[in-house]
């Protein structure tokens, strides 16, 4: 078996499956039992200053958008930072550590955007033992009214000026986790870099209602007939992260920087898109909250199966192998001409493909006598949306014109030199360069 | 009490409580997240294959996607539409040999999409909570008679009476539903269904109903043509065919249709009598209904005597499994020769058949099984009408079911086509739209 062992920041655990700071992580015996379930990192729930602590909502703080049968696919909150007195989450960290070497224990921190805050709680987290910490500059709700969370993270300036003080008053890795409610990833992320950060964790919460209920007209979670928006997170948000993480990892200013993924990371397959897109580990929560502690045991045996597979022999050696692959839309080879292929003896004529392509797309599917559905080669753009919709997999398939055929939708013979749109004729900036 | 053993036909073979349990809901209502998972396996296939299936032509992934999003009332307007009888078609429709054969979930995975149940869910839920969801046009002033309150007879009034033409039902049986009532196993249709689903389908008014009229004797075409302004006939199969076997006439022979109308209309099934052997002979559903039914009663053991090969039953496969899954031995093969006994059946010889092209042919070996009971299913026929034009012993139609004679539709059993409830159903309905294309001048 391959080994998981992932280290990050100089930070080593048994695998790169650490639960996000969130309500899992929120104390003590949350966070060993799920290091006893085989968690290799833990981001403790984020602490806030000394002092009385926050308080909840009293009512439900958790919304959620569901598939059919109840699937979680997305979850929202409301819940703020740890209820909990500093104190006490401080001395249960320094515990679990003493007794949980092994594994990688980080310490969430939000306090208000002066150097005094800063300064007074970094000593005291430091105490812990605990092996680094991570900046929320995330949250959506509720803390970001108060000028944390998100308001920092949508700040650049701030993200910079924070980092730096983390970075002058605590000595171990400091991670900056970065809000997606902003317009381009790469600002915050390199504001932390010239902050000093040692890495980046991403994304947290997209700001969302989940649903409005049809009956009180109040959003949900409803709080006496109001609701606020919340922090969605789940398998619906995996899209969004993993092209943060990618711009992240591509982008020359932060290259190379330590990104720490996270968003709906739910089976070792999610885990394993993260990390080759840039990220050094993976941070999980919905997972958790929607099927417990145990999920991650599916993880460890999923990635380590993936990589013996795939020849892998430790995480290092696919940690953003695909971020080459990440371009731009205008070095897309356009010489690349894919036609759509139905597998008669897997087709089970549900005609979806054909309703999708005739009513929404390029009118190139037949419909023969029989339920039989061809492509028509002369109309097929190759869009994928039969592919898409089609209920059993691999039955259609995208296949490339060999070079030298000739394209009938379009008459032109297939080329295998590539080609993009920066050299293509109808690009005026192509022509003006010639 | 009588227990299975007890020779001689005997009622009360099993107690209130198991005969209650043997006899309950085949197929138990789906609960709203049963149906709710059931529904999400839909594709919503284009120009689906379950559509075609359908002899009424129910827009099915239309009323499944409506059961998915939360309105079973709605779902049940699809079902409606197309099949007033949609609730009890949920329950007694062969959708193994329908629907759910087409489904494409079949093709991929030999687990269709459970239409039927979801079909009930819509149906029960829409009958349960509302009054009758269809107003009538304005009065005609025109006059329709329907002979037979059965599937066709009833569709055909119901849609007539939405047109507004005021329709009388002439029924000969005392309670209306045609087969609903009489035939069908009585655990594909429980806590009287039958019956409340009339009761429901006459809230659209401007339909009375008479019964103790009977075709011929109680009533005549002529009459019924000169009276109203269209006939349409419903009258169902109301002959059964001769074992031709010798001894057919003994004590213990009887139709299966007729055990299963008795079955039907027994409120306490622990006196309602049953053989210790029964031998049913046929192949079809009735021949299943009444063999499962003898079984639930607590006959000791019942036999479906065949004569070509299984393969080819008349009974789905599916009926053909619930019948053995209850303890029903099918024998294929084998053709009835004599009910042996004095006066009273004791048993029955029977012929082993070889089929060759088609044509069934004895091989002279025999073998005799104890038999008190024995129940002929071999078939229904038309009780002839005169002065209409017939074809393959059923009343000849072209079209929506127009007959030779002007003015007077027919469908249902008494027309070529399968004998199925829901046929019946799209027959009356199609010939009412004729009735109201041909009374409105709009054909």
């Amino acid at each position: 078996m391959a080994d998981l062992t992932t280290t990050f920041l100089g930070i080593s655990s048994p695998n790169p499956f650490w639960l996000a700071s969130a309500p899992p992580t929120d104390k003590e015996y949350n966070v060993r039992r799920a290091f006893e379930a085989g968690w290799g990192g833990v981001v403790w729930k984020t602490l806030g200053e000394s002092g009385p602590p926050i308080v909840n909502v009293n009512g439900p703080r958790y919304g959620v958008v569901h598939g059919a049968d109840r699937r979680v696919l997305a979850l929202n909150n409301i819940e703020l930072i740890t209820d909990r007195p500093l104190e006490v989450n401080l001395e249960e960290m320094a515990r679990v550590k003493a007794d949980w070497p092994d594994r990688a224990l980080i310490a969430s921190i939000m306090v208000p955007c002066d150097e005094a805050s800063w300064k007074a709680i970094l000593p005291r987290v430091a105490e812990t033992g605990c092996d680094g910490i991570e900046l929320n500059f995330g949250c959506p709700h509720g803390m970001s009214e108060r000028g944390m969370g998100s308001a920092v993270g949508q700040v650049p300036e701030y993200i910079e000026m924070v980092t730096r003080w983390c970075k002058t008053y605590y000595d171990k890795p400091v991670i900056v986790k970065l809000t997606p409610n902003i317009t381009d990833i790469r600002y915050p992320a390199r504001a932390a870099k010239n902050g000093g950060a040692d890495a980046v964790s991403l994304i947290n919460t997209v700001s969302s209602i989940t649903s409005v209920n049809l009956d009180t007209l109040s959003p949900e979670p409803s709080i006496d007939g109001k609701g606020s928006h919340g922090g969605l997170c789940g398998p619906a948000v995996k899209p969004i992260a993993l092209n943060m993480v990618a711009e992240i990892a591509r982008d020359p200013e932060t290259r190379g920087l330590p990104i720490s993924g996270i968003g709906g990371v739910t089976t070792w397959r999610d885990a394993a898109e993260f990390m080759v897109l840039g990220a050094g580990n993976v941070q999980v929560c919905t997972a958790a909250m929607t099927y417990g502690f145990k999920v991650v045991q599916e993880m460890i045996t999923g990635l380590a199966m993936w990589m013996d597979e795939k020849g892998y022999r430790a995480t290092s050696d696919f940690i953003g192998q695909a971020v080459p692959n990440v371009t731009d839309w205008q070095y897309l080879n356009l010489n690349y001409v894919t036609k759509a292929r139905i597998d008669q003896d897997a087709c089970i004529k549900c005609g979806r493909c054909y309703a999708a392509c005739e009513d929404t797309s390029h009118q190139a599917i037949w419909m023969h006598e029989g339920r039989v559905f061809e492509v028509n080669d002369a109309e097929c753009v190759a869009c994928n949306l039969c592919v898409d919709v089609c209920p059993v997999e691999n039955c259609i398939t995208m296949e490339r014109l060999p070079a030298g055929s000739v394209d009938p939708r379009t008459g032109k013979v297939v080329s295998d030199d590539y080609a993009n749109w920066t050299q293509h004729p109808n690009n005026p900036a192509s022509q003006a360069a010639e | 009490m009588a227990n299975p053993q007890t020779p001689g036909i005997a009622s009360a073979r099993l107690d209130a409580a198991t005969l209650s349990e043997n006899f309950a809901d085949l197929h138990p209502p789906l609960s709203a997240h049963e149906a709710a998972v059931a529904a999400d396996r839909c594709y919503f296939c284009h120009d689906a294959p379950c559509i075609t299936a359908c002899p009424t032509d129910i827009d099915i992934p239309l009323f499944i996607r409506q059961i998915a999003t939360g309105f079973p009332e709605a779902a049940a307007r699809t079902i409606f539409d197309q099949n007033i009888l949609g609730g009890m078609c949920a329950r007694v429709c062969p959708t193994e040999t329908l629907c759910e054969e087409a489904c494409v979930r079949e093709a991929a995975e030999g687990k269709p999409v459970e239409i039927g149940r979801l079909q009930r869910h819509a149906t029960d839920a829409a009958m349960a909570r509302q009054g009758h969801p269809y107003a009538r046009a304005p009065e005609t002033g025109k006059r329709v008679a329907v002979v037979g309150a059965g599937p066709a007879g009833l569709a055909c009034a119901h849609r007539l009476a939405m047109y507004g033409h005021a329709v009388t039902i002439y029924e000969a049986r005392p309670r209306p539903g045609g087969l609903n009532e009489y035939g069908i196993a009585s655990y594909k249709s429980v806590d009287n269904f039958a019956a409340r689903e009339v009761d429901w389908l006459l809230g659209i008014g401007g339909i009375s109903l008479e019964h103790g009229r009977s075709l011929g004797t109680d009533l005549s075409l002529e009459e019924l043509r000169a009276d109203h302004d269209a006939v349409f006939l419903g009258i169902g199969l109301g002959g059964v065919n001769a074992l031709g076997a010798a001894g057919d006439d003994r004590d213990g022979v009887t139709d299966a249709v007729t055990f299963i109308a008795d079955l039907r209309q027994t409120r306490d099934l622990t006196t309602l009598p049953v053989g210790r052997h029964v031998v049913v002979i046929g192949g079809g559903m009735t021949a299943v209904d009444a063999a499962v039914q003898a079984k639930l009663l607590g006959a000791q053991d019942v036999t479906i005597a065949y004569r070509r090969d299984q393969d080819a039953m008349p009974a789905s496969r599916y009926e053909q499994d619930l019948a053995t899954a209850r303890g029903v031995r099918i024998l294929s093969n084998v053709m009835p020769k004599a009910i042996l006994g004095n006066g009273t059946a004791a048993g029955i010889e029977l012929e082993y058949t070889t089929v060759t092209d088609g044509r069934v042919t004895g091989t002279g070996e025999t073998l005799h099984l104890p038999a008190d009971m024995i129940l002929r299913a071999i078939g229904q026929r038309l009780v002839p009408v005169d002065g209409l034009e017939m074809a393959g012993g059923k009343i000849a139609v072209t079209g929506p079911g127009r007959t030779s004679v002007p003015g007077l539709w027919a469908g249902g059993d008494c027309t070529p086509g399968e004998d199925l409830t829901v046929v019946a159903v799209a027959e009356g309905r199609d010939a009412a739209e004729d009735i109201h294309a041909a009374l409105t001048g709009a054909g």
